[in-house]
């Protein structure tokens, strides 16, 4: 009797599966057709939008636009937070209900992804973004399925070659800011010389780092000329995780770098773990993309942000006025993309904010420039030259000059870093 | 081994095993588990964030059956937990606790992911999906064949052996990203063979995942009548209850073993096979994300029967893919829903108690039949 009802219950099932089948088969089909005729209809939004990009004619506006992001993780990641707290303040600021902007936390960098972006692209969104490197493949997969969507991708290298109209990438010229953050690591340590606490040549600060990848390697090697532009005996050993995302493992490596001599720490990984172990060991440190005060009151120093709030902004309002967006946007001091947090005064070293502001000045005038080659040298000698990899390709080929005019031209040519140059006094553990 | 408890004293509570229960009435206590569990759930979502909790299940419901892209993702989804489920169902029926699913399915993704690389550009198709599909079934074998050889021949600990070569897989898996990546430092290998498609398993019908689908379905039918009607089935089973009789009625017990995480091994290669060729495209360390031990759990809840196992796992994408949609349609971090999940799935592993025994309670040498 068993058995027979298991049977019954298993042919059942496959004959609802397969009735499933049928139906969708018959759905795609008519979703072709439409795709075909290039009017595809969004579902339920209601309003036609033209599948042609070039005039593009959206009629979407604050009453109807749906916009959809994807996260890696979600908000016990410092770096996911900083996306979903800058997508809550514009849907704020643009008066969006929770309706109209939708979000999927915990995606991974595989076809989930694309899924994720089809999902989104069902519920009606017009535009959708996504927050973690290796979602690229998979937006761009999704933006060449769905044409008529506007799909925004943050640290990808793509959209300036791949020619999609609907594809576009977007960063921030965070290395400013690093610098910026440098500066006050700098103060720090000439501050603990002057007090006699450590001498010149013990001038050595750590560095947690996720990946040897361009973006952290642009990101420790700024962050290290700012610290020397005050303090010129100043060194820095380098750790990596291999991962952007490790309590315990960033933690470990914040402790073995003090261990070894370290006397401030920063980080380029998205969790809390180096910042807690420099409070164990009283150490000072300087954090990104949220501010650390509060669980480090006696060490925290300031931290470098990317505020994603002025590309959000940019963005679902092109959208809503039919207007382009651009390929490959770069934020930057100037446009408030690139931000401190507030410097902890009960640990940074007097004349920090005047030293930081007076430098953010310089910056914004051009006069000063952070990869000017007469700052560092490579083995050596001063850089005169180099090709970096800027169009991703197969090989990895390094295609473009960046070095011009005495300076490293960092996220001119595209938005995502390619300064993966290894200067003298890192020292990579 | 659950033996009526002795009872010297006279105990107002008596807890018995069962002899063996109507098929109608176990159905009854798992829908009343799921039930009460609906109603726990619904008191914590109501106590912890304040929402109806109707309006919670049914956008549940919608995260599985919301739009045909849904149905066929829920589908995808339960075909792969089912295939790793399949796989390790003759080892746990033989009593060999193998925790290593994780690694070996991630090991055959490896495997796959390697042909695709080295001749994705190089094989003509129908000569390439054979060797990806064998290459990692081979791979996952010799995975799982590894801590069964062990454990047959030096009697080492299969848990403790499975559970480490899982993080050597995973060890291995970002080796070869390291390799692999694009670009470099990125940590991250991205579509494999993107424009050629080179080795990626073909659309039926114009469904991407339909293929995966089928493999399972007749997996799934395979497995049933290998493990209920096949010498080797009935022989694994034997070892499974007791050694001792295995060794009595000569049975080679080394070999079962050995046979049997060949076959669970290979099993977790097709499901790894599939995950890469089929649906990713791409391999990263948590590619198998966790399906491995989720897939324990089903193997067991369907008690080693293939056929019960379509539920259970698809009891569990269904939560999964609830989860996920709560957290979008209501903005509540995932971590409710995973409270939610974890307990329905209280309860329908709790209700297993009340089929297996009977309890009784006794008041005043009344006794009162449960």
């Amino acid at each position: 009797m068993k058995k027979f009802l298991c049977v019954l219950l298993a042919v059942t099932m496959m004959f609802a599966l397969l009735a499933g089948c049928t139906n969708d088969a018959a759905d795609d089909a008519a979703n072709d057709t439409t795709e075909n005729n290039d009017d595809a209809t969004t579902e339920n939004n209601g309003d036609a939008t033209t599948g042609d990009n070039e005039d593009a004619e959206v009629d979407a506006d604050a009453s109807d636009i749906m916009v959809g992001f994807i996260f890696l993780h979600d908000e016990n990641s410092t770096y996911d937070k900083n996306f979903m707290d800058a997508a809550k303040a514009v849907q704020e600021k643009l008066n969006l209900t929770d309706d109209q902007v939708l979000f999927k936390t915990n995606i991974p960098e595989d076809s989930e992804c694309y899924e994720a972006a089809a999902e989104l692209v069902d519920a009606g969104c017009d535009l959708i973004f996504a927050d973690s490197f290796g979602h690229e493949d998979f937006i761009i997969q999704a933006a060449e399925e769905f044409p008529e969507v506007q799909f925004c991708h943050a640290t990808g290298t793509q959209a300036h070659t791949r020619g999609l109209a609907n594809f576009h990438n977007a960063f921030a010229s965070i290395y400013e800011g690093r610098y910026l953050a440098g500066i006050a690591a700098g103060m720090k340590i000439n501050e603990m010389i002057e007090n006699g606490e450590i001498t010149e040549d013990q001038a050595k600060m750590g560095y947690v780092g996720a990946y040897p990848y361009a973006e952290v390697k642009s990101g420790y090697t700024s962050f290290y000329l700012g610290a020397k532009s005050v303090c010129p005996s100043v060194t820095m050993d380098v750790m990596f995780t291999n991962s952007w995302f490790d309590i315990a493992l960033e933690k470990e490596a914040a402790n073995s770098l003090i261990s070894n001599g370290c006397i401030l720490i920063s980080q380029h990984a998205d969790s809390e773990g180096a910042p807690k172990a420099c409070e164990e060991n009283g150490v000072p440190n300087v954090a990104y993309n949220i501010s650390t005060i509060s669980m480090g009151p006696n060490t925290a120093l300031i931290s470098s942000k990317i505020n994603w709030e002025p590309y959000f902004e940019l963005i679902i309002n092109a959208v809503m006025n039919g207007e382009e967006i651009p390929t490959d946007y770069c934020m930057s001091l100037e446009d408030g993309g690139v931000v401190l947090t507030e410097l902890n005064e009960a640990v940074a070293a007097e004349g920090t904010q005047e030293a930081i502001d007076a430098a953010m000045e310089d910056l914004l005038a051009g006069e000063i420039h952070v990869f000017d080659t007469a700052n560092f040298t490579v083995n050596g000698e001063t850089l005169t030259t180099y090709m970096a990899d800027v169009d991703t390709d197969e090989s990895f080929t390094p295609d473009t000059e960046a070095i011009s005019d005495g300076y490293f031209h960092e996220s001119e040519y595209r938005s995502a870093p390619y300064f993966d140059i290894d200067i003298d006094g890192i020292t990579l553990k | 081994m659950n033996k009526e408890m002795k009872q010297h004293h006279e105990q107002h509570l008596r807890i018995s095993k069962r002899d063996h229960m109507v098929f109608w009435k176990s159905w009854l206590i798992h829908v009343t588990a799921i039930l009460l569990a609906l109603l726990v759930c619904a008191f914590i979502i109501v106590l912890i964030t304040g929402y109806n909790p109707l309006e919670v299940y049914s956008s549940m419901w919608e995260g599985t059956f919301g739009s045909a892209r849904k149905v066929w993702l829920t589908m995808q989804e339960t075909a792969m937990l089912l295939c790793i489920s399949l796989a390790v169902t003759p080892a746990y029926k033989m009593r060999f606790w193998n925790i290593g699913a994780e690694g070996q399915t991630l090991i055959g993704c490896l495997a796959t992911a390697a042909c695709m690389i080295y001749f994705g550009n190089r094989m003509p198709v129908y000569l390439l999906i054979p060797v990806m599909f064998l290459a990692s079934m081979a791979a996952s074998a010799i995975w799982a064949m590894i801590p069964a050889v062990c454990r047959a021949k030096w009697g080492t600990n299969e848990t403790l052996f499975t559970l480490m070569m899982n993080y050597v897989a995973t060890q291995l898996v970002s080796y070869f990203i390291t390799f692999w990546e694009n670009p470099v430092g990125s940590n991250s290998v991205g579509i494999i063979n993107s424009i050629s498609k080179g080795g990626w398993l073909p659309e039926l019908f114009g469904q991407k995942y339909l293929l995966n689908i089928i493999i399972v379905a007749i997996l799934t039918v395979l497995m049933f009548v290998y493990l209920r009607y096949s010498k080797q089935g009935y022989e694994l089973t034997v070892v499974g209850e007791s050694e001792n009789t295995a060794r009595y009625i000569g049975l080679n017990i080394k070999k079962v073993i050995i046979r049997t995480l060949v076959i669970s091994g290979a099993l977790c290669g097709v499901a790894g096979f599939m995950l890469v060729a089929g649906t990713d495209h791409t391999i990263s360390t948590d590619t198998v994300g966790g399906m491995g031990f989720t897939a324990i759990m089903i193997s067991w809840l369907a008690k080693f029967n293939p056929i019960v196992m379509v539920l259970a796992s698809f009891l569990l994408t269904f939560l999964s893919r609830g989860a996920g949609e709560i957290a979008t349609a209501l903005r509540l971090n995932q971590s409710v829903s995973d409270i939610l999940t974890g307990i329905i799935l209280f309860f329908i592993i709790g209700c297993e108690f009340f089929i297996q025994y009977k309890v009784s309670f006794r008041f005043h040498k009344k006794e009162v039949k449960g």
